[in-house]
């Protein structure tokens, strides 16, 4: 009898130590990989966690699904705006031609470049859908210039793990990993079916990433960061949607 | 044995013949234990669900995927949840209709297994509600059909794929509120008991 429960004891030790070394590794590899989002701390924390890694699991090469033109929405819905700054209905009333778009962090050559500039690098467009948390969705034909271009025009370091993009809108900046930053349907947008972005549509540059839900394409973008750790900005939790509860991940 | 003594079922009513020779203490709980802790989560979990909540989707996923394969090696599904083929006649399904609309309430021996309606109901509910609602909530990641584009097409596009989601979570809220029912009137306290401590056994209630 006692030697029966020394060895259950022994027995459930080891399963123990088994279990929680297991845990431990599969921690350390999700972190290696860059499986591990940075609103990972809190109650809802392993739930993000899961469908981060599960969808870089699955999803890390994928195309968002492409329309036909036929398909475009004829009346895609502009969401609310807040009011525009000063400053922008400043740089509004010259075109946009003095909008800058700096780009700094770990780069080798960190640069700003114009709308024009922009343009005048290879053009790229995809008939996708938006689709926003709310529910509505439309589709359109989005037009720009693949941030990877522009990343490889200033050198990215090896050691970068994410761009954090900010909007010229107060308090509103995002984030995304390298494997969305390199993404070829990441788009620094400027065109929209056929004619130049409109301020409603976050004119006169937006982010433009199908795979992840609206409030991660946010518009008026005048500022890219390469870092290899969100913690230094804001909260540490990767955007200012995931600081007010949303997840940072929204491949959903 | 005062429990058994006192119950009002017939013990043979309880368990099947191949346990009957077994000492009674062994009558075998009218839930199993599996049965009766992933409903429990499934429970937290829907209600969660009903606001939000990516987290409790993946353990309601989990839980359920343990009951489904659990269910289908113990023969759960086949033992508890199949109806005879005597059961599925017109007769067999119009009682278990009529009876609790004339709010009667069941009898234990009744209570100790399903009736063809429930039978039907809860494969009904396991094997086409759950993964309709998991299908379609799948088809509204945009990341999820960029790897799975079939998965969205199939359902006729995204919006439709979300009326479907909502239809099928509407549904569910139905089966909810009539299952609830029906456990208040086949007695809350003992139903709930069941699938809780997995025992029927209860003492004399009436002379």
């Amino acid at each position: 009898m006692i030697d029966l429960s020394r060895r259950k004891l022994i027995l459930t030790g080891l399963a123990a130590t088994a279990g929680a070394s297991g845990l431990a590794v599969a921690a350390r590899l999700a972190q290696k990989y860059g499986l591990v989002p940075p609103d990972h701390g809190g109650i809802c924390g392993l739930g993000e966690t899961l469908t981060f890694a599960s969808q870089r699991l699955l999803t890390r090469h994928s195309l968002a699904r492409e329309f036909p033109p036929s398909q475009i929405s004829p009346r895609p819905f502009p969401n609310e705006l807040a009011p525009l700054t000063e400053d922008f209905k400043r740089l509004q009333a010259r075109g946009f031609a003095e909008w800058g778009l700096s780009i700094d962090g770990l780069v080798v050559q960190p640069a700003s470049f114009s709308i024009s500039e922009l343009k005048s690098y290879p053009s790229r467009s995809h008939i996708t859908e938006l689709v926003c948390e709310e529910g509505w969705s439309y589709i359109a034909e989005w037009i720009g210039v693949p941030l990877s271009y522009v990343l490889h025009l200033v050198g990215v370091h090896p050691q970068a793990r994410y761009v954090v993009y900010v909007s010229m809108e107060p308090n509103t900046w995002e984030s995304i990993d390298m494997a969305d930053a390199l993404h070829p349907q990441t788009f620094l947008c400027y065109g929209m079916n056929g004619n130049e972005l409109p301020v409603a549509h976050g004119g006169p540059l937006r982010m433009r990433l199908p795979r992840q839900l609206g409030y991660k394409n946010i518009k008026f973008i005048t500022r890219l960061t390469v870092t290899d750790s969100l913690k230094k900005f804001g909260k540490g939790v990767g955007s200012a949607a995931s600081e007010a509860g949303y997840a940072w991940y929204a491949g959903i | 044995m005062e429990t058994l003594e006192s119950m009002q079922v017939p013990v043979e009513a309880c368990i099947s013949s191949s346990v009957s020779t077994a000492p009674v203490t062994t009558l075998p709980p009218r839930h199993s234990v599996l049965v009766r802790i992933t409903h429990w989560i499934i429970t937290l979990c829907f209600f969660a669900l009903l606001l939000t909540g990516v987290e409790a989707a993946w353990i309601a996923v989990l839980t359920g995927l343990l009951y489904a394969i659990s269910g289908l090696f113990t023969g759960h599904f086949r033992k508890d949840l199949l109806p005879g083929r005597a059961d599925l006649s017109w007769r067999a399904l119009s009682t278990s209709i009529a009876k609790p609309l004339r709010l009667e309430r069941p009898s234990e021996a009744e209570a100790c297994s399903y009736n063809v309606l429930q039978r039907l109901t809860y494969l009904f509910v396991i094997f086409v509600l759950f993964p309709l609602v998991i299908w379609t909530g799948l088809a509204l990641s945009p990341a999820f059909i960029s790897a799975f584009p079939a998965s969205v097409t199939l359902l006729g596009g995204r919006q439709s794929a979300r009326t479907i989601h909502f239809f099928v979570s509407v549904a569910l809220v139905l089966f909810l509120l009539v299952h609830v029912a029906m456990v208040c009137l086949a007695g809350f306290g003992r139903r709930t008991g069941a699938m809780i401590t997995g025992r029927t056994a209860t003492r004399k209630e009436h002379t």
